[in-house]
């Protein structure tokens, strides 16, 4: 292929690159050195480095690690049947379904189901219990969230299962290996990239969550996501924002170097 | 003789589902401290039989005993057979020595036991100084001798190999095949060895069972199964073989191709229908004057060691001649052989009416070669 194709096929995306990627990067960067008044100014920095977004940053990679860990407490004996169940199409196909429908939709969903008028309290008087306050709580916000996510762990690790030779199981078990010891030294081991690449999908978006901490969590979760939209859509101190937003993309490289998948010839 | 066999299957039957069963009422045992090989085409239940041996599966119906202990619901961790398998199927994120030392860490050997058993077993498969070698880095004998390793380290009293040599080229296949069966001498435990490979089978075995369509056709030893062959399936699939329509006119004397050919077969019925066996390299080519069989050569196959020539008698019959001489294609040869050299399989006769008649009439193999 010659440079002038290779460069005349490239250009489309290229262009899209930089209009939608890195200018934007470039300007959230911009931004970030500059106070309400529009004076140049690393305050903006200083700032972050207060109790009030610490703990807001504490909060985000805490609940985003949660909802990860339990996403992957679900997804990896799911992963495992997955791969050796008989209708495995159907049901990746049933478990990937979800993620097709709008993620608003489902959260409204969600706050009917969870509501003080909804299913889950109907429920719960069938036995004569009183109404629950389970919408707005710390179990719902995490409940949501990793039924919205829980399909990005549960791929990667199912492709990693399905990718790991059965043979090894075998002869595994015929070294005289138990169940237990199968999965700790063999399957575990050979599905940890699938596992990397699912903590990267879960926990980096998981990080600035804004939409479901405002309507599941009634805003009891503040964290850096929705500080974002607060600075941007109501205080307007632009600046900050886009400093909290700098911040966080550190945070993911750092989460990507932490789960990168080790290369494996 | 009155040793407990290491292993006995008991009229056992392996269905999967509802299809035809794989394995169907096959019984045998197996003494220690020999090389067994399984020889069939694929889909015939050799693996299968492996696979019963190892636990992966259990049977249908029948029993299986190990060292005359029922074993059929004993789980493949619990049992001393380890398995050499098709693929290797070391573990990728292992190294080498890691991989041997599986099943010893399993067992919680102390590490300086595990450290001289894995380094005694790579000593004996040599491959001293590889310890540290990712699985990726090794060719493919050198897997092989992984796998071995990893199995043997384990002092089982059954090793059982599928296919080990397959994935092989030509030339180290035949130097594996030399280092496998000096290697169960050494070792002095079982060997079960799975193969669709002929000549493999008859290299390495002590005793050979042929298995076509989930039953066993013929066990014995690679001479016994060469040299008598009970029925056509065998005698087609071990060797080539020239097999041709005959009438047994009385013991020992056979009509075949439109002659009568003394013979060292007996126990047959007056002109009962048989089947003739001559392996190709039996027939010696002479002139036509003074062959038993005359036949126009049909085609030539130069194959190294040999020509291969096929010839067709007066009857029809097709012969395969192997043989250092050549024939021109057209030209009307004499086929010479000894009454030894005819093998008589009666139709339809089981291994154990086969192996009775052998024993009250037949020549055993090792007279008529004497």
């Amino acid at each position: 292929m010659t440079r002038t194709l290779k460069w005349t096929l490239l250009a489309p995306y290229m262009l899209w690159i930089v209009v939608f990627v890195i200018i934007p990067i470039a300007l959230i960067a911009w931004n970030s050195f500059f106070d309400l008044e529009g004076r140049l100014t690393l305050d903006n920095f200083v700032r972050f480095f207060s109790p009030t977004y610490l703990k807001m940053s504490f909060i985000s990679i805490w609940y985003a690690f949660l909802i990860t860990f339990i996403s992957l407490l679900v997804a990896y004996p799911t992963a495992y049947v997955l791969s050796r169940t008989r209708h495995k199409q159907l049901l990746l196909l049933l478990i990937i379904l979800p993620s097709w429908v709008n993620l608003l939709l489902k959260t409204y969903a969600f706050m009917g189901i969870f509501g003080m008028y909804g299913l889950v309290n109907a429920f719960l008087s069938l036995f004569g219990i009183p109404a629950q306050e389970i919408l707005f709580t710390d179990f719902s916000f995490i409940f949501v969230s990793v039924y919205i996510f829980i399909p990005f762990m549960i791929l990667p690790i199912y492709n990693a299962m399905e990718e790991m030779p059965r043979g090894l199981i075998e002869a595994a078990l015929d070294l005289g290996a138990s169940q237990w010891t199968v999965i700790r030294r063999v399957i575990w081991p050979l599905t940890l990239d699938g596992v990397k690449t699912g903590i990267q999908a879960v926990f980096i978006p998981s990080l600035s969550l804004f939409m479901i901490t405002r309507l599941i969590a009634g805003n009891r979760v503040i964290t850096l996501g929705t500080a974002i939209e607060q600075h941007f859509l109501v205080t307007q101190d632009w600046g900050m924002g886009a400093t909290i937003a700098i911040v966080l993309v550190l945070m993911m490289v750092v989460t990507m170097r932490f789960a990168q998948a080790t290369p494996r010839a | 003789m009155a040793e407990v066999p290491i292993i006995r299957f008991e009229n056992v039957t392996k269905q999967f589902d509802d299809d035809e069963p794989i394995l169907k009422h096959v019984s045998f045992e197996l003494e220690r401290g020999k090389f067994y090989t399984l020889l069939g085409p694929s889909g015939c239940g050799k693996t299968t039989i492996l696979r019963l041996i190892a636990g992966f599966i259990q049977p249908t119906s029948g029993r299986i005993y190990f060292n005359g202990r029922l074993i059929n619901d004993v789980p493949a961790n619990k049992r001393q057979v380890n398995t050499v398998f098709q693929d290797y199927a070391l573990f990728p994120h292992l190294d080498v020595f890691e991989n041997v030392a599986f099943g010893l860490r399993v067992k919680k050997l102390p590490e300086a036991r595990v450290r001289d058993k894995v380094l005694e077993a790579l000593r004996f498969v040599n491959l001293q100084g590889f310890e540290r070698r990712k699985i990726h880095e090794m060719s493919g004998g050198q897997k092989q001798r992984v796998a071995i390793a990893r199995a043997i380290v384990n002092e089982p009293e059954v090793l059982l190999l599928d296919e080990p040599l397959s994935a092989l080229d030509l030339k180290l296949r035949t130097e594996m095949q030399y280092e496998l069966r000096e290697l169960q001498r050494r070792l002095g435990i079982t060997f079960v060895f799975v193969t669709h490979d002929q000549e493999e089978a008859l290299a390495m075995s002590d005793e050979i069972f042929v298995l076509n369509n989930g039953r066993i056709e013929q066990s014995g030893t690679p001479r016994d199964i060469y040299d008598e062959p009970i029925n056509r399936f065998v005698a087609d699939f071990i060797g080539e073989s020239n097999i041709v329509p005959g009438v047994m006119l009385e013991d020992y004397l056979v009509s075949f191709g439109g002659k009568t050919f003394r013979c060292v077969d007996g126990g047959f019925h007056r002109n009962e229908p048989v089947e003739v066996v001559i392996r190709p390299e039996d027939l010696e080519l002479v002139p036509p004057d003074r062959g038993l069989l005359t036949v126009t050569v049909e085609s030539l196959l130069f194959r190294g060691v040999h020509y291969e020539m096929i010839g067709r008698d007066e009857e029809g019959n097709r012969w395969l001649v192997h043989s250092t001489k050549k024939a021109q294609v057209g030209e009307t040869i004499g086929l010479d052989f000894e009454p030894e050299d005819i093998h008589i399989m009666r139709l339809g006769e089981s291994e154990e009416e086969f192996d009775r008649r052998i024993e009250a009439y037949g020549v055993s193999t090792d007279d008529a070669n004497a």
